[in-house]
């Protein structure tokens, strides 16, 4: 009988710790545990007894990647709760600092994470010496995600300028028209991005995926919208909990979500992308057929290329919305504490982030439950694990180990918003 | 001609968003990719390599018996050690833990919390380790994070900041919030250096960049009591980001 152990120690190129352990009998993989060891640092439970008002800047800290997700579904759940609906005004916005973010991450992660994998490089410093004007160009479009939530957000990581109901200071129309010919650029940047990505040599697979995402009759979904499956799941956000949850595993700080009939299911580009395919501007949706995407796209190593059609959307979108800002007025609603409990669901760039609190009628909290995308993602990650390795079983442990690294990178896993992570050891005996 | 420095950056319990302040800094991270040897990044980079190392950023607090472990061997193979944000510096928000009762803490969010592996406690590196510098904030500002990168290539003592947020509030010439209208603000006791952004949109100061050393944060809070905080208000407003920092600790606890 031939076993064989991998172990990957110490998983790099994404935001957080984690490990994977792989075991291989005569062949076949028996066991695969990827393996969150990000310490827990208890955000659901520090925000009992804190004010509602200081949720979206508390949770904002899960992640310096998405603080503007984490503020969003925040300040979605608390309205919720208290029965404020914003102005269009505000919500328009809110969409438009919420772009920047999608923008930063996804060419943070696409060009300088993902991209060496596909290159056989270590980092994008590399492949500034064999391809400086691609890595130029990508940290000048991440730069102008980075500006949008500068100038909408007060800050790049962690905004000042959000709060419940609003934003503290509408932008100066001004700094907002400032931003239109570089996102005029950013159209083009992500598009030729996206073409130059297109040429890598992707590995071959097919994943067997639930997508699951918000859905929007009118729009690409940022920050609106129910939540709908690719089997035709169609539920308020409200209703989230009745369909899906999460369990604790022993090997990992990460909770996994599943649905509650036990189905594991995928959040995030993929998924995002295939239900609301329709919804994209004619000028994305060109860009994916020629960088080969169909309107299903089941290959996660292709998900780079989806991750450079949703930018190019997303300036698309901050460019439309920069074009037609009109200061909020007021900037931001009126917020009187309800006793309560309110639900908020967002697309963070790695899928749908969901919060609910409950509030007493001071505005206290009393429960906060939060949803990340990575945790609902990792049933998914391993069965994608399992796929990958079985299919390369017959790679030398250091290809093998490679190939599952990239497996876990197509998902831009946010280790540090799942504890609530990766170090590969493959046991082949 | 000289060996580059080696910069190694390390994570412990944190959002990330610090070392984000590297590869927020654009071409100049190409430029710095040519003056220094990035020898351990594992955010960034495949390529790690072993110490010793000329310089250790370290992001993060410490929360487990590993991190500490840890920490003591990063500390040995560095040189220099410098702790970046609110996390590695005062504990972070997840050292509200240090307060409560962290067993009910940890069972609020998992199912099963005897099979985790966590202190009780979030601490900053300093608790553990000689730290050579701090630098503060949540997150910290790209400019101090390469003032000090170049300082230390140039051999020079880096320059930041030792006033409070005020000052910088002053010159850019922001309407005091607290003054004008009556917005608690933590401006006047915290260190400068994110170039008081909440002000410049009419909010008060959260304390994100911790408290400056040898303000009184109790005249302070004085006046915010008689601007109508309870006292609950004021442990909370200190009891934040920068919770462990000495100066916060003690002034939340006077009110609670």
């Amino acid at each position: 009988m031939s076993e064989r152990t991998i172990t990957l120690d110490a998983l790099t190129r994404v935001e957080g710790e984690g490990t994977l352990d792989l075991t291989i009998r005569d062949g076949k993989v028996t066991q695969c545990a990827f393996r969150i060891f990000e310490p827990p640092r208890y955000f659901e439970a520090l925000l009992r007894g804190r004010a509602a008002s200081e949720a979206p800047d508390i949770t904002a800290r899960i992640c310096g990647i998405c603080p503007v997700a984490y503020v969003m579904s925040a300040c979605q759940a608390i309205e919720a709760g208290w029965g404020v609906t914003v102005s269009p005004e505000i919500h328009a916005l809110r969409r438009m600092v919420y772009c920047g973010e999608w923008i930063q991450s996804h060419v943070l992660h696409a060009a300088m994470l993902h991209a060496p994998d596909f290159l056989g490089l270590n980092d994008a410093i590399e492949i500034a010496r064999v391809a400086p004007d691609t890595v130029r160009t990508a940290l000048r479009l991440k730069a102008l995600g980075s500006r949008l939530m500068e100038v909408i957000g007060g800050r790049a990581v962690h905004p000042v300028n959000t709060r419940l109901g609003g934003f503290f200071r509408a932008p100066d129309p001004a700094a907002i028209a400032a931003l239109i010919p570089d996102l005029e650029w950013g159209v083009g940047a992500a598009r030729s991005l996206a073409l130059d990505f297109a040429r890598f040599d992707f590995p071959v697979d097919n994943g067997d995926y639930l997508f699951v995402s918000l859905v929007h009759p009118e729009t690409y979904p940022i920050l609106e919208g129910r939540i709908g499956s690719s089997d035709g799941l169609d539920i308020p956000v409200d209703a989230f909990h009745d369909h899906f949850c999460e369990d604790q595993v022993a090997h990992s700080t990460a909770l996994h979500g599943r649905m509650r009939d036990g189905r594991r299911y995928l959040v995030g580009p993929l998924a995002r992308y295939a239900n609301n395919y329709v919804q994209l501007s004619e000028t994305a949706k060109e860009t994916a057929a020629l960088c080969g995407l169909d309107p299903v796209e089941r290959n996660p190593f292709r998900s780079i290329l989806i991750r450079m059609v949703e930018t190019q959307y997303a300036c698309e979108e901050a460019l439309r919305l920069a074009r037609g800002y009109v200061p909020p007025q007021p900037a931001a609603m009126e917020m009187r504490p309800v006793a309560s409990v309110g639900e908020g669901c967002t697309e963070a760039p790695r899928g749908i982030c969901h919060h609910r609190y409950r509030t007493d009628d001071s505005g206290i909290i009393l429960e906060a439950t939060i949803v990340p995308p990575t945790s609902q993602n990792q049933p998914q990650i391993e069965a994608d694990l399992a796929r990958v390795a079985q299919a390369n079983v017959d790679l030398d442990d250091d290809a093998l180990r490679h190939r599952c690294e990239q497996t876990i990178r197509n998902y831009d896993p946010c280790i540090s918003c799942a504890t609530h992570f990766l170090k590969l050891k493959v046991d082949r005996g | 001609m000289t060996a580059p420095l080696r910069l190694a950056v390390w994570k412990f319990a944190s959002c990330d968003g610090c070392q984000l302040a590297l590869l927020e800094s654009g071409d100049l991270l190409l430029e710095l990719a040519e003056a220094v040897e990035i020898a351990h990044f594992a955010e960034a980079s495949s390529s790690m390599r072993e110490g010793p190392w000329d310089l250790s950023l370290v992001e993060g607090s410490i929360t487990t018996a590993e991190d500490i472990a840890r920490i003591r061997h990063i500390r040995e193979n560095s040189r220099l050690l410098v702790a970046i944000g609110a996390c590695a510096t005062a504990g972070g928000i997840q050292a509200l833990r240090n307060v409560a009762d962290a067993g009910a803490f940890a069972a609020a969010v998992y199912p099963h919390p005897e099979i985790l592996d966590a202190l009780e406690t979030s601490t900053p590196v300093s608790d553990h380790v000689a730290v050579d510098l701090e630098l503060q904030g949540c997150p910290i500002s790209s400019a101090q994070l390469l003032e000090v990168i170049t300082a230390l290539l140039s051999g020079r003592k880096p320059q930041l900041p030792v006033e409070p947020v005020c000052f910088e509030c002053k010159r850019a010439g922001h309407p005091c919030v607290l003054v004008a209208n009556g917005t608690p603000c933590l401006g006047p006791v915290t260190t400068a250096g994110c170039g008081a952004l909440c002000p410049a949109v009419g909010r008060g100061c959260y304390g994100c960049f911790g408290p400056l050393p040898g303000a009184v944060p109790a005249v302070l809070s004085q006046r915010l009591a008689e601007l109508g905080l309870h006292r609950a208000e004021l442990t909370a407003l200190y009891r934040s980001f920068a919770a462990a920092a000495p100066a916060n600790a003690e002034e939340a606890a006077r009110h609670e």
